[in-house]
């Protein structure tokens, strides 16, 4: 078996036993299913009526929102490949990981692509119940797009938790995890255009570059999907993807040492 | 009598220090209320300006309560939390054979989740100070504010109370935690209830929750009035009474198990 197979196959069972988790413990999806698809129903409930601004880009709040739970539904299932990590490091399963003839990145890719079957559950959920009740349909090409920037934020948030695992070290590091997934995702055009936010949400939002993923994933929802509103969004997922690799990659060949 | 007030306010001293000991108790009251009164004012600020919405100083000044009922139900999340855990840990149990009254056990962590909504009033009305807010019910006001903080989260403490000591276990207690925000999505905690859509606005009339906010509101947005205070008290009475009986319930089916 060459090299690359041999990796490839590494990433293959890591991305399983990923798997093998969400099939044996189904109840512990339903944290990340229930918290985008309450925050979605809730803030629709009470911001609706926000399209009346004028500005506002759709009369419709659920299609505006929707594709923010779509992002938080994939940002938490990511922290929760950090959570993971640091609890294979508390058992010693991580340890038994150093061990085996397998270069660093393709034990990372495992990992990171991994969060990418995590999401999919709840997107998949939150998706559903947005559409039943009235977002509007973003085509074909608009919902593909919208999943595959969300699935590949996902794989960003599990590099960035699986990098504070690694130098954590302990499960109390789960709320940084999870707050600064919150933040990033929030703190962005999330609730309302750009501009149309009030005081330093407005200049955090306009600097924040998830906010470019946020309006990428937000697209087919309440206009149309374009290039001009695609490739940003791609461009900031891959320098984040590199960056929170990096970070993820350096934890692990610290921890090694 | 004085042997009971002793007893509550020693349990309630030993809930207060473990909350404040350990990080993980405290943070979940404070951070994400912190972090959703940021966005919520920045991402829904320019709501103000929508036509029926009430005159008030600033988004923030209406936003306030929410903060504050959201950390004080957390709070009384975290004492129920609290209390299921000394029954797994069989703290209860030893309190149970001590010669104490059996309702001082829950009314001694109800007095520190008194505490702790107040502690987290203070908290949301220093934020709000230091970004511009303003009280218009004057020092009185404050003090509603503060007291009303305590008040909703011993409410709301009695019913997480009944879940702990019906089911003694903390993990079913913090299954409450996404019930908080459903609760006060279908409240006009963050938005006026004639501007809502359909169903929350239906709902958020006859939520109790609706009237403790207009309690906490009221003295921050439009000063110190009897109306306000009556709706928010008379909320106060339907949950606490309903904690009421509830915990007394769960107390006789945990003593039963016991």
């Amino acid at each position: 078996m060459s090299a690359l197979a041999l990796e490839l196959s590494t990433i293959g069972v890591l991305m399983r036993r990923a798997l093998n988790e969400i099939l044996r413990v189904p109840g512990a999806a339903i944290p990340g299913i229930l918290a985008p698809s309450l925050f979605m129903l809730g803030l629709t409930g009470a911001f609706g009526a926000l399209t009346e601004l004028t500005g506002f880009s759709t009369e419709s709040y659920i299609s505006f929102i929707l594709p923010v739970s779509l992002m938080q539904a994939a940002g938490f299932a990511g922290a929760a490949t950090g959570v993971n990590t640091v609890r294979d490091i508390e058992l010693g399963w991580f340890d038994r990981l150093y061990l085996a003839p397998t270069p660093r990145p393709a034990l990372l890719a495992g990992i990171v692509l991994s969060a990418g079957f995590r999401a999919l559950l709840p997107m998949t959920a939150v998706l559903t119940i947005g559409l039943l009740l009235g977002a509007q349909w973003p085509g074909v090409s608009g919902l593909l797009i919208a999943v595959l920037l969300a699935l590949t934020f996902s794989a960003v948030s599990a590099s960035w938790t699986v990098g504070l695992a690694l130098r954590f070290r302990t499960q109390a590091a789960a709320p940084l995890m999870q707050a600064s997934m919150f933040m990033a995702v929030l703190f962005t055009t999330s609730y309302a255009p750009l501009e149309l936010l009030t005081g330093w949400l407005q200049t955090v939002a306009s600097i924040n570059p998830v906010t470019q993923v946020v309006e990428g994933v937000r697209q087919g929802f309440v206009e149309g999907v374009s290039f001009t509103g695609t490739w940003p969004a791609l461009v900031v997922l891959a320098v984040l993807l590199g960056l929170t690799f990096a970070f993820a990659l350096r934890g692990l060949a610290k921890t090694g040492r | 009598m004085r042997a009971e007030l002793r007893a509550i306010g020693a349990l309630g001293l030993r809930s207060i220090r473990n909350t404040f000991r350990y990080p993980r108790y405290l943070g979940p009251i404070l951070v994400f209320p912190t972090l959703f009164l940021a966005v919520n004012t920045g991402g829904a600020g320019g709501a103000i300006d929508l036509p029926g919405f009430p005159e008030v100083h600033g988004f923030l000044d209406f936003q306030l309560a929410a903060g504050i009922l959201q950390a004080s139900l957390l709070a009384a999340v975290m004492g129920g939390t609290g209390l299921a855990l000394d029954i797994e840990l069989g703290f209860t149990d030893r309190l149970l054979a001590a010669p104490i009254r059996r309702p001082t056990i829950v009314l001694g962590r109800l007095a520190a989740t008194f505490v702790l909504g107040m502690f987290a009033a203070v908290w949301f009305l220093a934020i709000g100070f230091a970004f511009g807010a303003i009280v218009k019910g004057g020092v009185l006001g404050v003090i509603f504010v503060i007291l009303f903080g305590g008040l909703t989260a011993t409410a709301f403490g009695g019913i997480a109370s009944a879940i702990a000591l019906k089911s003694g276990t903390a993990s079913v207690v913090q299954g409450m935690f996404p019930l908080v925000f459903v609760i006060l999505f279908v409240s006009s905690a963050f938005f006026p209830a004639e501007l809502m859509q359909e169903p929350s606005q239906t709902i958020a009339h006859y939520n109790p929750v609706s009237l403790v906010a207009a309690g906490i509101r009221g003295p921050v947005v439009f000063g110190l009035s009897a109306s306000d205070t009556l709706d928010g008290l008379l909320g106060l009475a339907i949950i606490g009474g309903l904690g009421f009986v509830l915990s007394a319930w769960g107390l006789r089916a945990r003593l039963r198990a016991s």
